[in-house]
């Protein structure tokens, strides 16, 4: 079993030490001399030392891309231990920072906050009655006297109950004071999108919903690294964000990830294959069929471009832009219900930015106007083959 | 070994229903409702004697302010009926509660309202000019003009801005007082909520979160018997709302919200009780809304003159409190001295009302700004098209209204 709770025992050459941080062993050891006392001097040293150990930054490393960080200090980790890496960083680095909500003392139904109630103790990372209200209205109470409050809904499904505190409250709380309070410090996760037999309420999308809310931030990660990286900058944001985790990847997704600090801009997509014939948008879960529509593609002679979005809201239009002039085409995609989920709002953009650039009108593959089925999920998911035949359509124009 | 380690640690949290049996059907029917604390009488006679511990110069402090309320929410009720302001809700009857708890709270509790307590606002120092900029949404509102009347917030005052959505105050209210249990903050979380918006969901989320996981909040309850026309009759059955929270296994009082005296020592017992408990506190006030829910509304439509009357004279806590301090010796009445204190207040609203209606509106870069800590990229594209707007059809719009201009 992988140990994701030990951090390297020597320190990237890049880390910055404080100077008492540096010198305490010493100090200490010294005391320990003096005051004879020899249980004492081992007890102390193991604690300096444990101190040293962990991967320790003031402010950590900020990136555009995943692929600036040049750290060697990498463990293979799968979707839920990225995440479970993150939240001990956090909750290391900050002692303000706090995790809660159902099932999270044992280590939470996904494994995501699994050792952390150990780690750092029932005050600090705890089970919350089940009521999604409550849960999101806590966090933002929390965010609003100083603390870091990371709250879990354990389904996007249930985030509803929490709506009206999400949009209303957490949303307005700094424009409606004034700035004279804010409830910044509060990430909100939640899990997200198909798993293959989730049905009506273990599958939705719904970050078109929280899309629409000025004022707070919606993030959705495709991969380890990216969501290691974009939940620290989401937790640290000073603003509320909304931190969607594709469940399907929590086991099947495994990457390298830097066992450092490190951040990924938010408000940033990312390009994740060059192409030069089509634009091809997703995010989460859907950027893995995109690959795999581009490849079928491919055979066909079609050079795609496929962009991540990674920041729902607010999004870079700018990145997009820059894409579809250069491919006159563009197609977007999500499970979520096609009609005013995010393929809407992004064409809509698109067309205006770049409409004398279009060869073809933009294309939504996207979930049907349907609550979520069972049974009819295999036909009911954009899937590589959807996305082919629009690139088809697309091209053929 | 491992396996005993595992089973004491799931016991320890484990909590089994106690193995206790009738044998017989016997529901529960009534309960015994919970009396209201009381100190004075409607006549403001003494009748507890040990809670007659209030400074003489606390006391003389709080009814100043009573009555300086009154004299305000009788100026600004009639600024909005002559349109100096779009909206104003008054707090008549119920300044006993609002100012006494405050007087009774410390400086560093956090404070969460409702939207009808202008005398924990005032009571820490929160001046008329600033509720007149608030109503008036001038550039001197540290709102910044955003929200309507009575949405008043303090960062310095320890406040939290009010919201128009009743009861989501409530359940915030647990957070922040679990946040101060867990740094060992000498702080409560004490929140203002109606015996109304106690029938919201987020009412009942917020109790079960705060005795669970043991948060420093006070709740505050005041149960003035209407929702704008709703009286409590069409709100709740059971012993009103006090009678809730020993349910949730929370420690509750019930409290003369008309007896000033109550009011104070039965708040500082209870932030007393948090501090040393680490647990939360329920406390209802009893209390009566003289005048109309808000300027919209012409109560007379559902209730009579004479209901309004009855306790208006008859269980008003500015008379109360009046008349004990008179008993009691502790205030000099003469007709001069308070006719001069409510006529100060007066000229004081009527000037903040004029230089502040004088005053322009914040700037129109403040419709983008606060909406995140910075103005992003989207939003400077939308300030750009509107000044566009603007600058093209600046004589359809009331630019120099706005500080700045364009």
């Amino acid at each position: 079993m992988i140990n994701f709770l030990t951090f390297s025992e020597n320190l990237p050459s890049n880390q910055e030490i404080s100077k008492s941080q540096f010198f305490s062993p010493f100090i200490i050891l010294i005391q320990a001399i003096l005051s004879q006392n020899k249980l004492k001097l081992h007890k102390q040293l193991n604690k300096q030392m444990q101190l040293l150990r962990r991967v320790y930054q003031f402010g950590s490393t900020k990136h555009r891309f995943a692929s600036d960080i040049t750290s060697t200090n990498r463990q293979k980790m799968n979707l839920f231990q990225a995440i479970n890496n993150a939240l001990d960083i956090e909750l290391g680095a900050n002692p303000k920072a706090l995790l809660f909500g159902e099932d999270v003392k044992f280590g939470g139904v996904f494994r995501c906050s699994q050792g952390l109630n150990e780690k750092y103790g029932t005050d600090r990372v705890f089970n919350t009655p089940l009521c999604e209200q409550g849960i999101g209205a806590f966090g933002i109470g929390l965010a609003s006297v100083g603390y870091t409050a990371i709250a879990e809904i354990q389904f996007g499904d249930y985030i509803f109950p929490a709506f009206d505190q999400i949009v209303n409250e957490a949303a307005k709380f700094r424009y409606r004071s004034g700035n004279q309070f804010n409830c910044g410090s509060l990430t909100i996760r939640s899990t997200w999108g198909a798993v293959g037999h989730g049905a009506l309420y273990h599958s939705q999308s719904p970050e078109a919903y929280f899309a629409h809310t000025p004022g707070l931030k919606v993030v959705v990660p495709r991969d380890p690294i990216q969501a290691k990286g974009l939940l620290l900058a989401s937790i640290r944001d000073k603003n509320p964000v909304i931190f969607f985790e594709p469940k399907a990847l929590y086991r099947n997704a495994e990457d390298e990830v830097p066992l450092d600090d490190y951040e990924l801009e938010l408000s940033k997509a990312e390009v994740v294959q060059q192409g030069k014939h089509i634009t091809l948008i997703g995010y989460g879960t859907s950027i893995r069929v995109l690959k795999e529509a581009s490849k079928l593609a491919e055979k066909d002679g079609v050079s795609c471009e496929i962009i991540d979005l990674q920041t729902i809201y607010p999004y870079d239009g700018q990145t997009l832009v820059d894409s579809v002039k250069k491919t006159g085409r563009c197609i977007i995609t999500h499970e979520a219900p096609q009609t005013c989920g995010m393929g809407a709002e992004l064409s809509a953009f698109i067309q205006e930015k770049c409409f004398l650039h279009l060869e073809a009108p933009i294309k939504r593959v996207a979930g049907y106007d349907t609550p979520f089925p069972l049974v009819h999920e295999p036909i009911y998911l954009p899937d590589k083959f959807k996305i082919y035949e629009a690139i088809k359509q697309s091209v053929n124009y | 070994m491992k396996h005993f380690m595992r089973f004491s640690k799931i016991s320890k949290a484990f909590k089994e229903v106690p193995s206790q049996y009738v044998y017989q059907i016997n529901p529960i029917k009534n309960f015994e409702p919970i009396k209201q604390f009381r100190v004075i009488d409607l006549e403001g006679n003494l009748i507890a004697k040990e809670y007659n511990n209030i400074p003489k110069e606390t006391l003389n402090q709080i009814f100043d302010l009573m009555i300086s309320i009154e004299e305000m929410d009788n100026i600004l009720y009639m600024s909005q009926r002559q349109g100096k302001i779009s909206f104003y809700m008054t707090s008549f009857g119920e300044t006993a509660t609002t100012v006494g708890t405050t007087a009774a709270l410390q400086p560093q509790d956090f404070i969460f309202p409702q939207y009808r307590e202008q005398g924990s606002f005032m009571w820490r120092g929160f001046t008329i000019e600033q509720i007149v900029n608030q109503c008036i949404g001038n550039h001197l509102d540290g709102g910044k003009g955003r929200q309507m009347p009575v949405h008043y917030g303090s960062k310095d005052l320890n406040i939290v801005t009010v919201s128009s959505p009743l009861t989501t105050q409530v359940p915030q209210a647990s957070g922040a007082g679990y946040g101060f249990r867990v740094n060992g903050e000498n702080k409560i979380a004490a929140t203002w909520f109606g015996e109304g918006a106690a029938s919201e969901g987020d009412f009942h989320s917020a109790m079960n979160f705060a005795q669970t996981l043991k948060c420093q909040t006070l709740f505050l309850c005041r149960n003035n018997h209407y929702a704008i026309s709703t009286p409590t009759d069409d709100q709740f059955r059971g012993d009103t709302i006090a009678g809730k929270a020993p349910a949730y296994g929370m420690r509750t009082l019930k409290i003369d919200g008309n007896d000033l005296l109550a009011v104070y020592n039965g708040v500082k017992y209870a932030r007393e009780e948090i501090i040393k408990n680490k647990e939360p506190f329920f406390i209802e006030f009893i209390t009566y809304r003289i005048g109309d829910h808000s300027t919209s509304d012409h109560s007379v439509l559902y209730r009579s003159q004479e209901e309004i009357d009855s306790w208006k004279s008859g269980n008003n806590p500015i008379n109360r409190l009046g008349l004990f301090l008179k008993k009691q010796g502790l205030r000099q009445f003469n007709d001069e001295h308070d006719n001069q204190i409510r006529k100060d207040v007066r000229n004081r609203v009527i000037a903040a009302l004029k230089n502040g209606s004088e005053q322009q509106s914040p700037s129109i870069q403040d419709l983008f700004t606060d909406v995140y800590d910075e103005v992003l990229p989207h939003l400077q594209d939308q300030y750009t098209q509107l000044r566009e707007h603007l600058t093209k059809y600046k004589d359809q719009y009331p630019i120099n209204k706005f500080k700045g201009g364009l």
